[in-house]
């Protein structure tokens, strides 16, 4: 094997520690997200971790792929100072709306675009949409093996791929082959900083812009037009609850919680 | 009349053990049917000798099982399962498809949506099933913050994933249901099997499942330390209770392990009593213990987003608290 062609599959979102001031509009019931800082999808840091520690043991090359709005570019050049190599943003009003499976054709048509390709690491869920479903999707359409929630990876020098997938209380292992979809667990590393020479690097770095035609994609097969499933109504989820303050000294406190575990029966 | 409604729910078997989400969705799936009231619930059953199982599933709401047994089915793994369900799916076309959101079910649902080319909505929150065969499926997006309604107006199956921990399994002793013992020669080729899992190592974390426990005491990054930590699982102990916890605290490694994370991306539990301490509130973590019975939260701001969610605040440190409620507890049992 000489030297591993990875792409990184990664998603700019909404920053999550903003997700407390997410409203929808109670006219149009469209959500009000302007103004939101976005980042790039915490997930997919560790993805590109992977990506580069990958890169330092057998050589190679990264490039993250992203398919989102022209303005998301200066969010996907923060992966460009971690170390990645290249970035190709996939935009195009067409893509607007897209589902899991409309997403994944396109992320599909940009990394064969990109040509040689022997892995894909996506991160294993987006912090807003959180399906955890185009790494296995990408995978499929590709036409090439996938796995997701893997928390420990591990590729030879003939391409042979072990890997760990969490299960609830443990780990299945699992062996194959490049070239392969990943879909990487939080668990796996600790993403790297951004260094100042990384991020004065990084403003040298080949970045792209393609489109629908670019990709040779089918309108009707990206955005909500290609999209199986389709959006409705939008609400909140009902949380709230009759906050009782309770007051006094420690001890008084204690003894109104001693109450309530009586009165709830949890305390004889 | 409208057509009859075929409802499949894909059953988890883990070391010839159902898992209990798959029972879960099952119950749901018998709820739908009922809704719908001319619909029909198909339970597939894949594994190695796991022939008694699936005699169990009619118990759980099963008009009819679909067994699969073979030798190369004994392991979850992605190549082999999708392949069965794909080729059973296109022969019987079911209206839905629903299957557990447990590590391999996250993985598998994908897998078989992309394969069929229909739409997949991931941990819903809620389902409805309209008597012309509209399933209306409900998402949490934004960590739970909003909540949304997805369709899948044209592709059939309609697929949706569920959580543990979200509905509710239903017993049913006395009823029976069909089996139909499915041949895996003709469902899986030797040729399309590109990956091999090679084991299962399970980990049973010691105590009790978060999931199971009456009172749960949580503790966030508020707590502060290892040490500190004690004072819940002393806690907890007093009740033959679980200890949970928010992401940070996870991070912080002073917690029994990721089993015991609450929230959007951990677990959805419901017990008697909650009790929350050093916990801001954040819409992830609270979206996981909504149906807890009472919500007690002890937090030193009297302004934390906790207190709009709970039954009962404490605004005071925990370290003033905690300790006094121990104490209290042990003298009324003893
Ligand atoms: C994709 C994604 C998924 C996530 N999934 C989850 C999830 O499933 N579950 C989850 O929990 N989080 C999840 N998170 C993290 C979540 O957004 C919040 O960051 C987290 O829930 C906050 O945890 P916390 O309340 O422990 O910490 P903080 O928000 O830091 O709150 C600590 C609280 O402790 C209080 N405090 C401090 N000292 C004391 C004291 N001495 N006495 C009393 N109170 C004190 C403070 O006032 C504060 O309110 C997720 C995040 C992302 C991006
Ligand atoms: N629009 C996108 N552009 C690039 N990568 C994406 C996009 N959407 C999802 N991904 C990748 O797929 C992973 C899982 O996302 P999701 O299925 O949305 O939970 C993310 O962590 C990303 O790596």
């Amino acid at each position: 094997m000489k030297g591993l062609n990875i792409s990184v599959l990664v998603k700019p979102v909404p920053d999550p520690g903003c997700y407390e001031s997410i409203q929808i509009d109670p006219q149009t019931g469209i959500l009000v997200r302007e103004g939101l800082p976005n980042i790039l999808n915490p997930a997919d840091k560790h993805a590109l971790e992977a990506a580069l520690q990958l890169v330092e043991q057998h050589s190679g090359r990264v490039v993250m792929v992203s398919m989102a709005p022209p303005n998301a570019l200066e969010t996907v050049k923060e992966g460009l100072a971690m170390g990645a190599d290249e970035a190709w943003l996939l935009s195009d009003r067409a893509f607007a709306g897209a589902d899991t499976l409309a997403t994944s054709r396109v992320l599909a048509a940009g990394i064969k675009k990109l040509g040689l390709c022997d892995l894909v690491l996506a991160g294993s869920e987006s912090a807003d949409g959180g399906t955890a479903h185009v790494p296995s999707q990408v995978g499929e359409i590709l036409g090439i093996s996938h796995l997701t929630n893997v928390t420990w990876l591990n590729i030879d020098t003939d391409a042979n791929v072990r890997a760990r997938m969490k299960m609830e209380n443990g780990y299945i292992e699992v062996e194959g082959a490049l070239p392969m979809v990943i879909g990487v667990s939080r668990g796996m590393n600790v993403p790297r900083y951004t260094s100042l020479p990384g991020i004065l690097a990084a403003q040298d770095k080949p970045v792209k812009v393609l489109g629908l035609n670019n990709l040779g994609l089918d309108p009707g097969s990206v955005g909500l037009a290609g999209s199986p499933t389709q959006p409705g109504k939008l609400s909140r989820p009902e949380l709230k609850r009759q906050g009782e303050r309770l007051e006094g000294e420690p001890a008084e406190l204690a003894k109104r919680i001693v109450a309530i575990m009586r009165s709830s029966g949890v305390l004889s | 009349m409208e057509k009859k409604q075929v409802i499949w729910v894909i059953i988890e078997q883990v070391q010839g053990k159902t898992a209990a989400v798959s029972l879960e969705v099952l119950g749901k799936a018998c709820q739908l049917a009922a809704e719908a009231a001319n619909a029909q619930v198909v339970a597939v059953a894949l594994g190695s000798a796991i022939g008694p199982l699936a005699q169990q599933l009619p118990k759980h709401g099963a008009d009819k099982v679909f067994l699969v047994d073979d030798p190369r089915l004994e392991l979850y793994q992605n190549d082999t399962y999708s392949s069965v369900l794909r080729r059973l799916i296109e022969r019987e076309r079911p209206d839905v498809v629903l299957i557990g959101a447990s590590a391999s079910g996250e993985e598998l649902a994908p897998t078989l949506a992309a394969q069929l080319g229909t739409g997949l909505a991931a941990h819903c929150t809620n389902l409805r099933l309209a008597a012309d065969g509209t399933l209306t499926m409900l998402v949490p997006a934004f960590g739970g913050q909003v909540i949304g309604e997805i369709f899948c107006p044209v592709q059939r199956p309609q697929m949706a994933t569920i959580k543990p921990g979200v509905f509710s399994p239903v017993g049913l002793a006395e009823r029976t249901g069909e089996i139909v013992q499915e041949d895996g020669a003709s469902l899986l080729y030797d040729a399309e099997i590109r990956l091999r899992a090679t084991r299962l190592v399970v980990e049973e974390p010691p105590g009790m499942p978060i999931e199971q426990a009456d009172v749960i005491v949580a503790g966030g990054w508020g707590i502060g330390s290892r040490e500190n930590w004690r004072l819940l699982e002393e806690l907890a102990k007093e009740f033959n209770g679980a200890v949970g916890c928010t992401r940070p605290a996870l991070d912080q490694g002073w917690t029994g392990g990721e089993h015991t994370m609450i929230g959007s991306s951990g677990k959805t539990v419901r017990p008697k009593l909650y009790l929350g301490a050093g916990i801001s509130g954040a819409a992830h973590h609270m979206v996981g213990i909504k149906d807890s019975g009472v919500i007690i939260s002890v937090n030193r701001d009297k302004t934390a987003p906790i207190f709009q969610f709970s039954d009962y605040c404490v605004a005071a440190d925990f370290r003033d608290v905690l300790p006094e409620l121990l104490a209290q507890i042990r003298r009324a049992k003893h």
